[in-house]
């Protein structure tokens, strides 16, 4: 059971500690392209 | 004792432990203090502290509190340059924790002093405090990603200095919502938006000193077969050199010019580019298309980050830098046509061409001293290096202006006056490519030898 359940859980913490990180910068890198439309208006 | 976890010898990663589990930990600390480069973003409210709605008489004017930023970028040099060793030695998780209380500290001791009206205060808190903080976690978090991967050290500096200049993205607009939340009749709200910045930013960067992981001694990746079968080979560091005998080589020196030059070319023009854009198409160009430009260079800068660190891996460090310093020269010295042929879309191309360059800069400088000098004492090599930002920081901005206002005042007209200083960029490109011609490999006396004291 533990051999299999160990390589989901890896993958589990791995997707969880990007997330932490990618999603403030995705909201980040979205306001700025929101602010950067306005160039090309 | 209590802070037993943040020992060098309690982060070191156990066997099969995966190695992209490293990276967040890296943006976390490279996010947060990343947000330097939003500072701006509280120069208008810190003038009007007292006068809320417009500047009071005693309100500090924005050539003061211009200094805040100098003095943070200028400790980040001194203390990359004074705890490099110290950062080696004490791992990742120690040096992060650190950076974490003297930013996070930083802000605290800012709104104490925006609440007294202190000036000197501000300036001791985010200058000087947040600054240290800015040096001890510049350098760690890059230091450990290149043990990590040794088979893609542009990559992964590159991950990590992107953080950094993504960092004003999360900083900009979170602190303009914080101001906004916090303001009143009788307060501009920049106190409150300090001590939840101070407070937020620690937390995220807890993350980061939780997650991170050294490598055990002798680690090396697994790596993938290519098509005969047999296993591709791990760019291999040069041998270790000490950090005491590498500012003594001539290719570390020659490294400084280079990424002196890059930056002053870059920093200058990135501080005008609002008003440049502005004054180079007029009635073509508003106040919210100058936003857009300036944060469609924010990305170019951050995206260039990990595109040319990683591309480095492939066709090396020496002929990337080779790249940013031509091409960036032809670059510049094109702006000024596209400013008379009133070509907007072709100046904005060349800007956020030039912008990718200028953090590829930042980004693949590790990765080459990796080259040069080993992975022994690189994260201190690179704080003795990063002292060259700091000269930039003040040299770049300071040449920018005075030429404009030596245009100005000797009758060149505004959409001109940005013509001369672009000419002058493009040489101090011309002279950055050639620093970086005469880099070669390190003297063999210089080597770290096995019974030398590290």
């Amino acid at each position: 059971m533990s051999n299999n359940t160990t390589p989901d859980r890896n993958l589990i913490a791995l997707a969880l500690t990007w997330l932490v990180v990618l999603l403030p910068a995705a909201w980040g890198v979205s306001q700025v392209v929101l602010k950067s439309a306005a160039l090309f208006h | 004792m209590a802070f037993d976890f943040l020992d060098r010898s309690r982060s070191i990663a156990p066997a099969n432990y995966d190695r992209w589990r490293v990276p967040p930990a890296a943006l976390a600390i490279h996010l947060a203090i990343g947000q330097a480069y939003a500072f701006s973003v509280f120069n208008l409210p810190l003038s009007t502290l007292r006068g809320i709605t417009t500047s009071a008489p005693d309100d500090w004017k924005l050539s003061t509190i211009g200094w805040i930023f100098s003095v943070a970028i200028a400790f980040l040099g001194i203390s990359a340059f004074t705890f490099g060793r110290w950062l080696e030695a004490a791992g990742p998780r120690k040096a992060m924790f650190a950076s974490a209380c003297c930013f996070a500290g930083g802000f605290f001791v800012a709104a104490l002093g925006v609440q007294a009206h202190a000036f000197w205060l501000v300036i001791l808190g985010y200058g000087v405090i947040g600054g240290i903080g800015l040096g001890l976690g510049y350098i760690s978090p890059v230091s450990t990603l290149i043990k990590w991967f040794p088979d893609h050290p542009g990559m992964a500096t590159g991950l990590a200095i992107m953080g950094f200049g993504g960092g004003a993205m999360i900083g900009s607009p979170l602190a303009v919502a914080l101001m906004e939340h916090f303001k009143s009749a009788t307060d501009v709200g920049v106190a409150p938006a300090f001590m939840a910045m101070g407070a937020l930013y620690f937390v995220f960067m807890m993350f980061g000193v939780f997650t991170v992981r050294l490598p055990a001694p002798g680690w090396t990746p697994a790596q993938p077969r290519d098509a005969s079968g047999t296993r591709r080979a791990v760019l291999a560091p040069a041998p270790d050199v000490h950090v005491n005998s590498a500012i003594r080589t001539r290719p570390f020196w020659l490294l400084w010019v280079v990424l002196c030059l890059n930056v002053t070319a870059g920093i200058g023009v990135l501080g005008q580019a609002s008003p440049m854009i502005q004054e180079m198409f007029p009635g073509v160009i508003g106040p919210a298309a100058a936003a857009g430009f300036v944060g469609l260079l924010s990305l170019a800068n951050m995206t260039g980050r990990f595109f040319w660190s990683s591309l480095s891996d492939v066709i090396g460090r020496q002929r990337t830098y080779m790249i940013f310093f031509a091409a960036g020269a032809a670059l510049y010295a094109g702006v000024p046509f596209t400013g008379r042929a009133g070509n907007v879309v072709l100046f904005v191309a060349f800007y956020v061409l030039i912008m990718t360059m200028y953090g590829g800069g930042f980004a693949t400088i590790p990765a080459y001293l990796r080259d040069l000098f080993g992975t022994m004492h690189v994260g201190a090599i690179h704080g003795r290096l990063l002292t060259a930002w700091s000269v930039a920081g003040v040299a770049g901005p300071v040449l920018v202006n005075y030429i404009r206002e030596y245009q100005l005042a000797h009758g060149v007209p505004k959409a001109e006056a940005y013509s001369v200083t672009m000419y002058l960029m493009a040489g101090l490109l011309l002279v950055g490519f050639a620093a970086n011609w005469w880099v070669s490999p390190v003297d063999p006396k210089y080597q770290f030898k096995t019974g030398d004291t590290v």
